[in-house]
């Protein structure tokens, strides 16, 4: 660590920096000055302030962009990190926008807080490549959403899906860690670039193979990855509506990123080859093999699901097995694959939670309660319309663009078209895929609502929410180039 | 101007979509304009131009990926682009006496007729996909919202084979990109680059039956009669009229296009076939005869309308696997001929009989004495059905002579079976017709059913379909000087230099 100047430190955490004071100041604002206000200005300042922040941020990384490193891949900041920590302030920012009219806490300060922290923990965890970096990220991440799952006290939903967030991840956290030590132990460096050297001397070491699975195994809870995703229909049915739309979006995003850096860079000599008559044993196939069975899992169980939360958590499960996809392949054109995907993802999934963050006082879960949306409410019928046709796929949207991509990178990736078992798996799965959410786009369209239901009251912070998701969706949709020109020349830096 | 006919659906679908509740009339109204204009846009194309292929517009779309937003039209496009306005007009106009939620049906409505004409006018593949599942999403809700007798099990059918179909065209779509390593997907660039043939040979199975699958081939055609039986009138008569085209249509500009070298013998043999043309082929008789089969022992009045549309996209399928110039032109005259007609069909089986007798069974049909009730009716169907069995005179003959002359060139033994499905067709039509109209067992007075009286928007609908019909049967070189001269457009020429005869 010798010759960090602490100047490059302050200069390339500006932004983490801005966010995490953002959380401080919601905390002291709300503990001090703002302690007997009523509770609905308390959750107006808290979430200005905190929106605030992230625009301020915003401003800061696309208007003084700092880019640079920090010895040992401590901190890597580039125009590609910063463009996923941009979408990761958006997201965020729309998450505060869905706290506005939630009442189920007094602490109204902290729970901000806790929101701002954890996009500061993600805005660490995509710009590092050093394992040690990466850890302390993914559990100041990990502590932040358990904590926040937790939040609703009066429910004994919350509780059971915090604690089983908790203890999964907590033994998850452990594993990884494991496999990170033995990592350590094999190239007696922290950082990726110089893991990925000595991996690459032999990659055959049975330690590295050790290494390799807890490693998948702990990066698949965090995304949610069959078998690893006992916990994500509990959070998502149990957490409350905001911090499940956090971990169901933007820390998806993070992970996603996370995961894919951490494995090419430091792994991608001992990848193997999941393609089809040339496999060879390797995270890719062991990753593939996870692929697969997201896909399977969490497409098919979703069918059987009458909650919509628990839907959306194995909908949730099959998309990690698409985005798995381009890990697999982990070429540079999947990566900008991925990372188009699991924005668009993130942005969908954030608006379903929106909707479902309208209708909370509706007391909305069962796929059954949204009927007769489309007469109660039209305009949000008509996003989750799109949000859900986004997931499904269904072109222009931009859900079917991320798949596209991904498709065709993983084709053109490899040689012979090894890999289209998995495309062929993908596309089957997703036709199961288009079922589900048609049956939840039923309710809403088809069957008549119960007589007498008065039309819904939206919040304005929510609907603002619903509808920039909506029409983002729409726009990614229609002009993809928007968002793949920007991550295909920022992508030029990041990988080499 | 003929990219209008896109635009000008959706805008009109939001207009209506946008129209205060409470006024039915305007909806109705902005929605049959909306359907005239594209119209007239698609005659006015049709007059001017040639069967030679012409750009609309073509301006770039993904950059990235070299996806283009390019919209083209030759000879068969335009047949069906024809095809699509007049079952459109004909649609609103039979459905003009719905009651419930009538802006979202008109703006649906639109919707679908719109991506349907995107899907005929696209010349690049991601494109013409793109038209092709917006396509599929107001299918749902047209047959689940007003349909009849378990249309959301049939509107949920309809929609997953559609969407199986169509991931299989996925993902033909993305291996065609990655294997030509062109960096484009527009249809003639691919058209023009060799593929190397042991991908064309399992990519163009795989695309036809994908498209295919919407075309209702046998077996996977169980979605139509299903669909169509649940489906409300104008629904069903865009369903069969024009959405199944869309499958015919992608089997011929996809996957024959693109992927001609599949159609080549395999050079063995599995059950004495020997190529993917000879497999289709029996298949699409199979669909023929089975159709015209099942249709003869229906006792619900829809379903044997349903049933026919299989056996008709049969002559199709047939057409397009004769590889030889009278085939295909014949499997095309009969994509436009069958829209017509099936749409005729479903006018007079849904609104004109269903609406006002309020049953479809036919034995129940059989006791109402409906030929006396509502001549107009009568004698509507009575020419329909002559259209159907390919009398001459109707455009119907034209196009099944065409095909089983060709089908006579290309597979002798094929076209005795595929004559014995038109017996058949004979023997279903007569059947139906007899019942429906003119039942002997009647046992009800005249006065037991009071019948409303047929109306205008009715009429003018049947009118403007028998005549179309009966002047393209009288006068079948106003479509085929678009026909031939798009399958002889250097776009085909692979097929010709291939396996064509």
């Amino acid at each position: 660590m010798t010759g960090t100047s602490y100047a490059e430190l302050l200069r390339l955490t500006a932004p983490e920096i801005v966010v995490g004071l953002a959380g401080l100041l919601v905390l002291v604002l709300d503990l001090s000055v703002l302690r007997r206000t009523a509770i609905a200005v308390r959750f107006h300042s808290a979430v200005v302030a905190g929106c605030a922040g992230c625009v301020i941020a915003w401003v800061v990384l696309d208007k003084f962009p700092a880019q640079g490193s920090l010895p040992a891949g401590m901190l890597v900041v580039n125009p590609l990190t910063q463009l996923i920590q941009i979408a990761l302030l958006g997201l965020a920012i729309v998450v505060l926008l869905l706290v506005d009219s939630a009442r189920f806490t007094t602490h109204v300060g902290e729970y901000c807080a806790l929101i701002l922290f954890a996009t500061t923990a993600m805005m660490l965890l995509v710009s590092t490549q050093n394992l040690l970096v990466l850890f302390i990220s993914i559990e100041f991440l990990s502590l932040s959403l358990y904590i926040m799952t937790g939040f609703d006290k009066e429910s004994a939903q919350s509780a059971e899906a915090a604690l089983k967030y908790f203890l999964f991840g907590g033994m998850s956290a452990g594993i990884l860690l494991f496999g990170m030590s033995l990592l350590y132990g094999i190239s007696g460096s922290l950082a990726l670039q110089p893991i990925g050297a000595a991996v690459s001397q032999s990659p055959g070491d049975p330690m590295l193979t050790l290494a390799m699975v807890m490693v998948v195994a702990g990066f698949g809870f965090k995304i949610a990855a069959a078998p690893f995703h006992m916990w994500a229909p509990e959070v998502y049915q149990g957490a409350p509506t905001a911090s499940a739309a956090l971990v169901a979006s933007s820390s998806k995003v993070a992970s996603f990123f996370a995961l894919f850096l951490a494995f090419n860079l430091g792994l991608r000599a001992a990848a193997g080859s999941a393609a089809w008559g040339m496999y060879s044993a390797g995270w890719a196939s062991l990753i593939a093999i996870l692929a697969a069975v997201s896909m399977l899992w969490g497409n098919l169980a979703a069918i059987a699901q009458t909650s919509f939360r628990r839907l959306l958590a194995y909908s949730a499960i099959g998309h990690a097995g698409y985005m798995l996809i381009a890990l697999v392949v982990h070429s540079r054109q999947s990566l900008t694959a991925l990372v188009y995907y699991v924005i668009t993802y993130a942005l969908a999934t954030v608006g379903a939670f929106a909707v479902l963050s309208a209708l909370e006082g509706e007391g909305v879960d069962a796929i059954a309660d949204f009927r007769g949306l489309g007469k109660r409410a039209p305009d949000l019928a008509f996003c989750l319309l799109i949000f859900l046709l986004s997931l499904a796929g269904v072109p222009p949207l931009a859900g079917f663009f991320g798949k596209f991509y991904v498709f065709t990178s993983a084709l053109e990736g490899t040689n012979h078209f090894g890999l289209l078992w998995l495309v062929l798996l993908a596309l089957a799965m997703s036709v199961v895929s288009f079922y589900y959410y048609l049956k939840v786009l039923k309710q809403a369209y088809v069957s008549a609502p119960v007589t007498g239901a008065p039309p819904i009251h939206v919040a304005v912070a929510t609907r603002l929410a619903v509808w920039s998701a909506a029409t983002l969706v729409l726009l990614l949709g229609c002009l993809p180039g928007l968002l793949l020109n920007k991550v295909a020349t920022t992508l030029g830096s990041a990988v080499q | 101007m003929l990219a209008w006919t896109i635009y000008l659906s959706f805008i009109g679908a939001a207009a209506v979509a946008l129209t205060p509740t409470g006024r039915p009339l305007f909806a109705r109204v902005t929605a049959l304009l909306t359907s005239l204009a594209v119209l007239g846009i698609a005659i006015a194309a049709v007059v001017e131009g040639g069967g030679q292929p012409i750009t609309i517009v073509r301006a770039p779309w993904i950059s990235r990926l070299g996806i283009e937003y390019y919209l083209a039209a030759d000879g068969i496009s335009l047949t069906l682009v024809l095809l699509t306005g007049i079952a459109a007009v004909a649609g609103i106009l039979f459905s003009w006496n719905i009651e419930r939620r009538v802006r979202d049906f008109f703006a649906l409505y639109l919707v679908l007729i719109g991506a349907v004409y995107g899907v005929f006018l696209s010349f690049d593949l991601l494109l013409l996909f793109v038209f092709y599942e917006i396509a599929i999403i107001p299918k749902y809700f047209l047959i689940a919202i007003w349909g009849s007798k378990r249309c959301e099990y049939a509107a949920m059918k309809l929609v997953l084979y559609s969407f199986a179909g169509s991931a299989l065209v996925l993902a033909g779509t993305v291996a065609a990109y990655c294997v030509s390593g062109q960096h484009t997907l527009s249809l003639d660039a691919l058209a023009n680059f060799p593929f190397p043939a042991h991908f064309q040979m399992w990519a163009f199975p795989m695309v036809f039956v994908g498209f295919a699958v919407l075309a209702g081939m046998w077996p996977f055609h169980t979605w139509a009669p299903t669909g169509h039986a649940a489906a409300p009138t104008a629904a069903s008569m865009l369903l069969a009229g024009v959405v199944m085209k869309l499958g015919a249509y992608g089997c011929l500009r996809v996957a024959m296009m693109l992927f001609p070298r599949g159609l080549d013998p395999w050079g063995f043999r599995v059950l004495g076939l020997g190529s993917w043309q000879q497999v289709f082929a029996v298949v699409a008789v199979i669909g023929i005869v089975y159709g015209a089969t099942v249709a003869l022992v229906q006792k619900d009045l829809k379903f044997v309308v349903g049933y026919s549309s299989v056996s008709h996209m049969g002559f199709v399928l047939l057409g397009l696997m004769t590889l030889n110039r009278i085939g295909l032109s014949g499997a095309v005259y009969q994509m436009f001929s069958h829209g017509i007609i099936a749409g005729l069909l479903f006018a007079v089986v849904g609104r004109m009989v269903y609406e006002r007798t309020h049953t479809r069974d036919l034995g129940e049909l059989s006791r109402i004495p409906l030929g006396r009730l509502i001549p107009f009716a009568a004698v509507t169907f009575v020419l329909a059905w002559m259209a159907s069995i390919g009398l001459p005179g109707f455009s119907g003959f034209i196009a099944e002579l065409q095909v089983l002359i060709g089908s006579w060139r290309a597979f002798p033994w094929l076209s005795w079976i595929a004559g014995l499905g038109i017996l058949i067709g004979i023997a279903f039509s007569w059947r139906a017709l007899q019942a429906t109209f003119f039942g002997e067992g009647v046992t009800a007075s005249d006065t037991e059913h009071p019948m409303p009286p047929i109306t205008v928007p009715e009429r003018l609908g049947a009118y403007l379909l028998l005549a179309t019909t009966i002047v393209l049967g009288l006068y079948p070189r106003l479509l085929m000087s678009l026909i031939l001269p798009a399958l002889n457009s250097p776009l085909f020429e692979q097929l010709h230099r291939g396996a064509w005869k």
